[in-house]
């Protein structure tokens, strides 16, 4: 087991692990790129909509049987099925098939929860606001998105960190990104290899809660506590 | 176009292979939830009687939950192969997080009111837990084990890249067979029964609340 440990040791002091495309660097910023690329995109197009639909309380039993239903399906299932979609699009392995199944897997639950945390607003608060003559805009950036806001925020975080982990299956559809090193790892039984991807996998992943979770400090109004229990997500 | 992607006649050519694996897939998931609710009630149980372990507990349960599945399965493969108790080490520390949460709140919403009444008639803690708060804790604990079991088929689908069988077995071969149209069917297939077994086992967990809860079924009757 320490023996182990030394060749995983070894592993990253190796400064051939250091460079070039198959270098921690570049698999990291790969990983961290489309994250980023993915999570922003999901935002753009789940939240407004959201916000919207949960201010004028429409459709909220769809929205619960969609998280229902994206819950039960397989992250891995959608990354591989992305991939015969993207080279029928004519955009290949890699990057799209990766992108796709992110994006897909991202909205709905940004969606969902952004819905649920405008629509469940104390409606006292709401006509306190419209009693002070407010208009139905105002009422809803100047009140409902503010209160809904730390919702809104935990959602991101939830599916920032949900992003980060099923980008590592990436590396089946031949993306890059840390993922690579795990499936390279098992395809040539390099066991050290395997190991010290999962390392960095997990390292990133924890990483992108902990400064997600800084952002959300941040952003969350003060005198509103941060929601973090109140949030569904998914694991992959 | 249809059916270039996808072939019925390899779904009719293959129902017995896909019945097993549907099967495995299943074990897989049976398995880990129960072991994981065994765990989660110890936790749990624990938690309820030393408040102070809740914190250091939900935190590393947490950590369990945050690592991605397919690394959570690299660390455990150097140890424990690629196997099945590799798989189920993995899937069972995903139903920790959620299972000892609902658990805990399950318990904590029990009125203080019931527990005086019970404590009045002298229950002694063991028989308050098992036939007081566990009981009356039911419906926020089976929404718990829903949670974690449509969550645990969809990672168990993760467990082919580490060569154990299950529905994600076809996605996996589908995959090494991606230009012709068995390759995507098996994808289709793999990703579609997948998702059916999950809403399928949610039902199942639904009716289970129903029979395990009748004073809940006698009240909606009112």
């Amino acid at each position: 087991m320490i023996e182990f440990l030394g060749e995983v040791l070894a592993w990253f002091t190796d400064p051939a692990h250091w460079a070039g495309v198959n270098g921690i660097p570049n698999r990291l910023w790969e990983h961290i790129q489309i994250a980023v690329a993915a999570t922003a995109l999901a935002a753009l197009v789940a939240i407004p909509p959201a916000v919207i639909l949960g201010h004028r309380k429409q459709g909220g039993t769809i929205v619960v049987g969609i998280v229902n239903l994206f819950r039960a399906v397989p992250s891995f299932g959608i990354v591989v099925l992305a991939l015969p979609i993207t080279i029928a699009l004519g955009l290949g392995f890699g990057f799209w098939p990766t992108f796709l199944a992110l994006l897909f897997l991202a909205i709905p639950p940004m969606f969902a929860n952004s819905y649920t945390g405008v629509a469940e607003i104390d409606t006292d608060l709401v006509e306190a606001a419209r009693g002070v003559g407010m208009t139905d805009t105002q009422c809803l950036l100047g009140v409902e998105v503010p209160t809904a806001s730390p919702i809104i925020i935990a959602a991101v975080r939830v599916a920032a960190v949900q992003v980060v982990a099923t980008a590592t299956l990436g590396a089946v559809v031949a993306w890059g990104g840390l993922g690579r090193y795990i499936i390279d790892g098992f395809a040539a039984q390099d066991s050290v290899t395997v190991f010290a991807g999962a390392l960095l996998v997990a390292g990133l992943a924890l990483a992108t809660e902990a400064v997600m979770s800084v952002i959300e400090r941040v952003l969350v109004p003060r005198g509103l506590k941060t929601a973090r229990n109140e949030v569904a997500g998914i694991a992959v | 176009m249809t059916a270039a992607f996808f072939s019925w006649q390899w779904v009719f050519d293959h129902l017995d292979d896909i019945w097993e694996q549907t099967v495995e897939h299943l074990w897989l998931t049976v398995i880990a939830i129960t072991v994981g609710l065994l765990i989660s009630l110890g936790l749990s149980a624990y938690v309820l009687s030393n408040r102070r372990a809740y914190g250091p507990i939900t935190w590393t349960t947490g950590v369990l939950y945050t690592i991605p599945s397919l690394a959570l399965f690299a660390f455990l493969v150097p140890i424990t192969g690629l196997s099945v108790l590799t798989a189920e080490i993995g899937l069972v520390s995903y139903t920790l997080l959620i299972l000892v949460r609902n658990i805990v709140a399950g318990v904590d919403g029990v009125p203080a009111s019931v527990l005086e009444a019970a404590v009045g008639m002298g229950y002694t803690r063991r028989e308050l837990f098992f036939r007081v708060q566990l009981p009356l804790a039911m419906p926020v604990i089976i929404t718990g084990v829903r949670i974690a079991a449509v969550t645990t088929i969809g990672l168990v689908t993760v467990t082919a890249l580490i060569g154990q069988g299950g529905l994600g077995f076809f996605i996996l071969r589908g995959l090494s067979l991606l230009f012709s149209p068995i390759g995507t069917t098996q994808i289709v297939v793999g990703t579609v029964l997948s998702v059916v077994l999950a809403l399928a086992i949610d039902l199942a967990l639904v009716g289970t609340q129903r029979v395990l809860t009748p004073w809940a079924r006698s009240k909606e009757a009112a």
